[in-house]
């Protein structure tokens, strides 16, 4: 029904496969430009050793899945990524996403949040609650989490730069609530979960939405694995993450290296910091994208649980499986949705998703079919859930754990990428570790390359993505999409100015410049923040607070 | 003949870059003089580089959803510097119903997700050839 002419796109289809045929070029490659045999067997797998390299669910290094019993035990977590406009707004759609079924919340900030800067500073113009919930200060947490209990839910937060003064205003509404309720503040952070991103490495390889220099980046990331450890000892405080790597134009095997290189560094920067590697590391969790090559993915999650596995027993000593075990929350990929034919996109995310199930991914979130072209409206949003519905309740795969393991090409491509994983672990090693490599760029150009190759290997047909270049329709209807209106911007700065009005100024600037003089020092930055929100500092205080202390990043613009 | 030379911009706080650098190396495999200004420019300072580079060709790419104001800038102060034969074109998520109003602006190249790079390869050639003609190469 969308194509103009079923025989004219066949004929393109078949002259194009005979062609390359009668030249004998047609290869088989993975849209990472791995070469894939006709047929793998035995032979393929002859050095595998069952108990070595696999293992049953569960067990030591975790190929098959952390959990002895899969899905049987406990489904995934479907949490799906979102927010937009005012805290209001986004609070109504968590109410409905949680009526619909979703298990879990995941918060999306717009893009001053992410950097650290008011609604009211001049580089916010045009971006306050475009891509994500504009969160201020306090009182907008408040509001964001109103009527939700965070102590009967789980609430993952994709923030970096500023992690630690977002969980700071997390950690507070959590405080106040359970005040409400008569219990102690003590209380509700022992038992409270959830994540946050926190992860700033991937931000100066691939998403660039960083503040600081690595190095203070780095602090203000120990300062919260010490003060979770102590304080809510059920937080992820990491959520590594290949995603926004894997976005910007890595391949599978580059998002697995960088990803996991980055968490090695993590771990590596929190035992310097004088932290037992098995108080925080239990903590750490990964986040991978889900790509539209099915069986690569597949393969990629499998990989990735037995190189941490090796990683935290061979090279960090750690000896609570819980530090071995890799646990990982999956996106499907962003970058593979077009906006040609958009309808086309569930197809592709109900894929991407079965991938990262038949991997083990503890959590899920499937995109909707809109986002080529804007944040998803509800009914898109939903549709992408009961994709994950269908699969979890009417697919069947979950009543087998690991149903892929055994089979020698899955089994072969899964040690390939292991090994590619490893000799990027060298290079890295050799550089000095990762925050050596981001530094010289190293990680940057790999991917910049990447992306670039796959973009050539799009434009020469090599590579086809349906609706874009091929089985293109003549004609498409748009399809209705979310507007955000710039009265958003407007309602957050006034919110902002009558905070400014009516709040303790003395007691904000004593908190920030306490923040400021912790920061010269060596003190904990997470209670230093936490007084600065008690007192309503806003985000974009507590950020120049520091940026003072640490200066700000510009990395070296290269093509 | 002189080369058409584009400042490749990424304006307000987002920092997705992969288009940009993508096209930023597209048109220099063209033969184009590129220049990429990096993350996070103001609207001023990309003007300023168009200016001092002696640009042919703005190309702005936007995700964010910040293009309606972001763009109408660029294209005053291109006015406002006497800069109005500098093409502005833009990249990036851009809604339909945002097209015609960047269009009035006289934002004519437009590409969205999925467009080929060729597309604008050839677009700014076609565009930007005149002007890079007449101007007397330094």
């Amino acid at each position: 029904m969308w194509l103009k002419s079923a025989g004219t796109i066949q004929f393109d289809w078949m002259k194009r496969a005979t062609t390359a045929d009668a030249a004998g070029q047609r290869s088989f490659r993975t849209i990472s430009g791995r070469t894939i045999d006709e047929l793998y067997t035995p032979a393929d797998v002859a050095g595998l050793d069952y108990q070595r390299d696999l293992g049953d669910p569960g067990q030591f290094p975790y190929t098959r899945g952390i959990h002895r019993t899969g899905y049987r035990g406990r489904l995934w977590t479907m949490r799906q990524f979102s927010g937009f406009g005012t805290p209001e707004e986004t609070n109504q759609r968590y109410q409905h996403l949680l009526r619909a079924g979703g298990t879990g919340l995941s918060v999306a900030f717009d893009l001053p949040t992410l950097m650290g800067r008011d609604p009211d500073h001049p580089l916010s113009l045009g971006e306050v609650g475009k891509c994500g919930v504009n969160v201020t200060s306090l009182a907008d947490m408040e509001t964001l989490f109103d009527g939700i209990d965070l102590g009967s839910i789980t609430t993952s937060m994709t923030i970096n730069s500023p992690a630690a003064m977002i969980f700071a205003m997390y950690l507070v509404v959590a405080e106040k609530q359970a005040l409400r309720r008569g219990s102690a503040q003590g209380g509700a952070w022992q038992t409270l979960s959830g994540t946050i991103q926190n992860d700033i490495l991937k931000e100066f390889i691939a998403q660039k939405e960083y503040i600081y220099p690595p190095r203070p980046s780095m602090r203000l990331i120990t300062d919260i694995f010490r003060f979770c450890a102590a304080e809510v000892p059920k937080w992820n405080t990491i959520s590594v993450s290949g995603y926004h790597i894997r976005e910007a134009g890595a391949t599978a095997a580059q998002e697995l290296a960088f990803t996991l290189r980055d968490g090695v560094e993590y771990v590596q920067y929190g035992i310097d910091a004088g932290l037992d590697v098995d108080t925080f590391a239990p903590r750490i969790s990964f986040f991978f994208n889900a790509h539209s090559d099915f069986f690569e993915e597949i393969a990629k999650y499998r990989a990735a649980r037995r190189i941490w596995a090796h990683v935290m027993r061979d090279r960090f000593k750690a000896s609570n499986p819980r530090s071995l075990q890799l646990r990982f929350h999956t996106q499907t990929a962003g970058v593979s949705l077009t906006a040609q034919q958009p309808y086309n996109n569930v197809v592709r995310t109900a894929l991407q998703a079965l991938s990262a199930v038949l991997g083990g991914t503890q959590s899920l979130h499937t995109n909707s079919l809109d986002e080529a072209l804007a944040l998803p409206t509800a009914e898109a949003a939903t549709l992408a859930l009961r994709t994950q519905q269908i699969i979890a309740h009417e697919t069947g795969v979950t009543a087998e754990v690991d149903p892929l393991g055994g089979s020698y090409f899955v089994e072969t491509l899964t040690r390939d990428l292991e090994d590619e994983a490893l000799a990027y672990f060298d290079t890295i090693d050799r550089m000095g570790g990762m925050v050596a490599a981001i530094e010289r760029g190293y990680p940057q150009r790999e991917i910049a390359e990447s992306a670039y190759a796959f973009q050539q290997a799009v434009e020469s047909r090599g590579q086809i993505i349906v609706g874009v270049n091929d089985f293109v329709a003549e004609d498409e209807a748009s399809i209705g999409i979310l507007y955000i209106d710039d009265t958003t911007a407007e309602r957050q700065i006034a919110k902002l100015q009558r905070l400014r009005a009516s709040r303790d100024n003395g007691a904000v600037r004593k908190a920030l410049d306490a923040l400021a003089d912790g920061a010269r020092g060596e003190a904990n930055t997470m209670p230093l923040l936490l007084d600065a929100v008690r007192a309503y500092a806003t985000i974009g205080e507590m950020c120049d607070a520091l940026r003072v202390v640490w200066g700000e990043y510009e990395e070296t613009p290269v093509i | 003949m002189p080369k058409v030379r584009v400042v490749i911009a990424k304006p307000g706080l987002d920092g997705h870059d992969r288009g940009a650098r993508v096209i930023a190396r597209a048109l220099r495999d063209a033969g184009m003089e590129v220049i990429y200004t990096g993350l996070r420019q103001t609207p001023e300072q990309i003007v300023s580089a168009a200016l001092q580079e002696d640009a042919d060709v703005i190309g702005l790419s936007i995700l964010s959803g910040a293009h309606m104001h972001i763009c109408p800038r660029v294209v005053e102060l291109l006015g406002e510097k006497g800069m109005r034969d500098v093409i502005v074109v833009v990249g990036g998520i851009i809604p339909d119903v945002d097209i015609p109003r960047l269009n009035a602006l006289g934002i004519h190249g437009i590409f969205l997700p999925g467009t080929p790079m060729q597309d604008v390869v050839e677009f700014i050639r076609r565009n930007a050839r005149a002007r890079a003609e007449s101007v007397p190469s330094s």
